[in-house]
């Protein structure tokens, strides 16, 4: 169900009255863990917030389709072919879950793509980057979906209810892209000099924005406070990318795996943490903002499949509407 | 007659097995690739999903076939589809045409299905009982594509002028390949005899009358004075299968004695 936003009570300290009370009285039952409704009263921040976040997210899932999609035809065997067409579709799906959830916000669909392909709206950073080798496909479903397992799972528990059910049901799904991914990755791991190069080169390549996959470090995060307070993030930037380190390294050291050397991994015994050269957040920043290397690409395929499915989507409202085009009468 | 297994087959009633199985398994798979290329970009993401969950079955249907190839002692799957070449694949034009618009494949999957759908409910009887399994195993998985085949000619067939325009585009285009998909190969009279499959030329009437209800259900119109392209089941491909065999194998060929 879609509700405009023209609709949308205005709930900041202009639009209403009883702003600091209600606002209270939110918090409260935040606060306690109880869930938010589409018709709930929220405040404008705390709705606004979550369209960014879950638009944000949406078209992480949809342009996060695009560089593992390329690589659909190339997919080695059936089981990969097989495999990473469901990971694809799955995404796909989960890019609708979650404008669904936006829209009960009141943010439509059609204007949230639009954003989308003007660059208005911003994607993860992980999707910025090309996808060179097939061994970048199995880096991606393994340690790219792992981190954004540990975002997801932090933010199926937060307090919005529709944006809640949408994560769990996502989450549910990540986990089979997990094990394909690994899977990959143990086969590229295990297999013949190429294979365990090939890997490696895609890890090199892929290490930095998988370091920047959680965002800015909570010194430079504006966000986190406010969203932290009315739970709809759990979790600090910082304290996800440990949880993430702290799975996940091991198992890529066991598959003979390597850090690149710059990072200066190492792990701290002291405080059980894994402690790197800082990732440069302003390159990060450049980067979201569409100047990666793979932006200017994603963007424009994005925005021609939406042209070029505009007559399909315009076909499909007639025929919804009953409308039908006159025949010519058949000949014999 | 009782049905025959693997071990009581003629020679040359095996070989006339071996061919068709070849040209069902290419068939899927080619398809299954072709409609695979829409993932992550068809017009709107419920038709994305849809398309990409019928070109994985498609492919998984290819497999089934790749299979049965198997257990005659032919090469494994993998090794079947990843490492021939061009001319040793045996699919029809049909499904070896470029993805082109939404239109084109909408329509090229509508066609495709009818004829499968008509071809398994005939396996379905087949006197070869591994071959009629699957076509059994298939039915429900199928029933979903040509519903959603049916659907979709329906929807776009007259719902605007430009969606009508470029649905009956893609039919005049792309109907001479798909009688394509019936050419008859010196394998007909055989397996026809041995009661494994009707020949081609049979089941391309019963589909070409089924075919032209629906397109003039949906307002489209099925042009009857064209010729089918052939050449598919011999081994010749229009341009377009090369190209796709090349991206298909890329990476396999790398390593073909590796896991991946
Ligand atoms: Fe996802
Ligand atoms: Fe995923």
């Amino acid at each position: 169900m879609v509700y405009p936003m023209q609709e949308m009570p205005l709930n900041d300290k202009q639009g209403d009255p009883g702003y600091e009370e209600n606002l209270a009285a939110f918090e409260a039952r935040v606060a306690r863990g109880d869930k938010v409704e589409p018709g709930d009263w929220m405040p404008n921040d705390y709705r606004q917030q979550l369209i960014r976040l879950i638009h944000v997210h949406a078209n992480s899932e949809i342009c996060g389709a695009l560089p593992e999609g390329g690589w659909i035809p190339h997919a080695p065997g059936f089981k990969r072919k097989l495999a990473l067409v469901s990971k694809v579709q799955d995404e796909v799906g989960h890019a609708q879950l979650l404008y669904r959830a936006a829209e009960t916000l009141g943010k439509p669909r059609e204007e949230m793509v639009e954003e989308l392909i003007s660059g208005k709206s911003k994607y993860s950073n992980v999707f910025h980057y090309h996808a060179e080798t097939w061994a970048d496909v199995a880096v991606i479903a393994w340690l790219i979906d792992a981190a954004a397992i540990v975002n997801q799972k932090m933010m199926a528990e937060g307090s919005y209810g529709p944006y809640s059910r949408a994560l769990k049901r996502i989450c549910y799904e990540e986990a089979f892209h997990l094990t394909h991914g690994y899977d990959m990755c143990i086969s590229l791991a295990t297999g013949s000099k190429l294979q365990r190069d090939m890997l490696q080169d895609a890890i090199n390549r892929w290490w930095k924005p998988i370091m920047m996959f959680h965002g800015p470090s909570d010194k430079e995060s504006k966000h986190t406070e406010v969203l932290m307070r009315w739970r709809i993030k759990l979790k600090s930037n910082d304290a996800q990318r440990q949880e993430f380190l702290k799975k996940y390294v091991p198992k890529m050291f066991n598959l003979g795996l390597t850090i690149p050397e710059e990072w200066e991994f190492r792990y701290d015994e002291a405080t059980k943490e894994w402690r790197y050269n800082e990732p440069d957040w302003d390159e990060f920043l450049n980067v979201v903002r569409g100047n990666g290397p793979a932006s200017a690409l994603r963007l424009r395929t994005r925005k021609l499949a939406h042209e070029e499915g505009a007559w399909v989507r315009e076909a499909l409202a007639a025929a919804a509407a009953g409308e039908h085009v006159p025949v010519p009468v058949e000949m014999n | 007659m009782s049905q025959q297994t693997i071990e009581q087959l003629k020679p040359q009633v095996k070989t006339a097995i071996v061919d068709l199985l070849y040209r069902l398994a290419d068939d899927h798979l080619i398809l299954g690739h072709r409609n695979s290329e829409w993932t992550g970009l068809g017009p709107i993401l419920e038709a994305d999903i849809a398309f990409s969950s019928m070109a994985q079955d498609k492919m998984g249907h290819a497999l089934a076939f790749y299979r049965l190839l198997q257990q005659l002692g032919e090469p494994d799957p993998d090794t079947n589809a990843f490492l021939r070449s061009g001319d040793q694949y045996r699919c029809c034009s049909l499904v070896c045409l470029e993805r082109g618009d939404w239109a084109q494949s909408v329509v090229r999957h509508f066609l495709f299905d009818e004829a499968t759908r008509i071809r398994f409910e005939a396996l379905e009887q087949s006197r070869y009982e591994p071959l009629a399994q699957v076509a059994r195993k298939l039915r429900g998985e199928l029933k979903y594509h040509t519903m959603h085949g049916q659907m979709n000619l329906d929807k776009l067939g007259d719902a605007t002028e430009e969606s009508h325009q470029r649905m009956q585009d893609a039919l005049d285009r792309l109907f001479p390949h798909a009688m394509g998909v019936f050419e008859p190969t010196e394998w007909d009279e055989t397996l026809a005899a041995e009661g494994i499959q009707p020949r081609e030329a049979e089941l391309c009437k019963t589909w070409r009358s089924q075919v032209a209800d629906m397109c003039a259900e949906s307002g489209l119109t099925m042009p009857d004075d064209v010729g089918p392209i052939y050449g598919g089941r011999a081994g010749k491909h229009p341009e377009d299968l090369k190209k796709l065999l090349d991206d298909m194998q890329k990476v396999y060929r790398l390593d073909p004695d590796s896991e991946w």
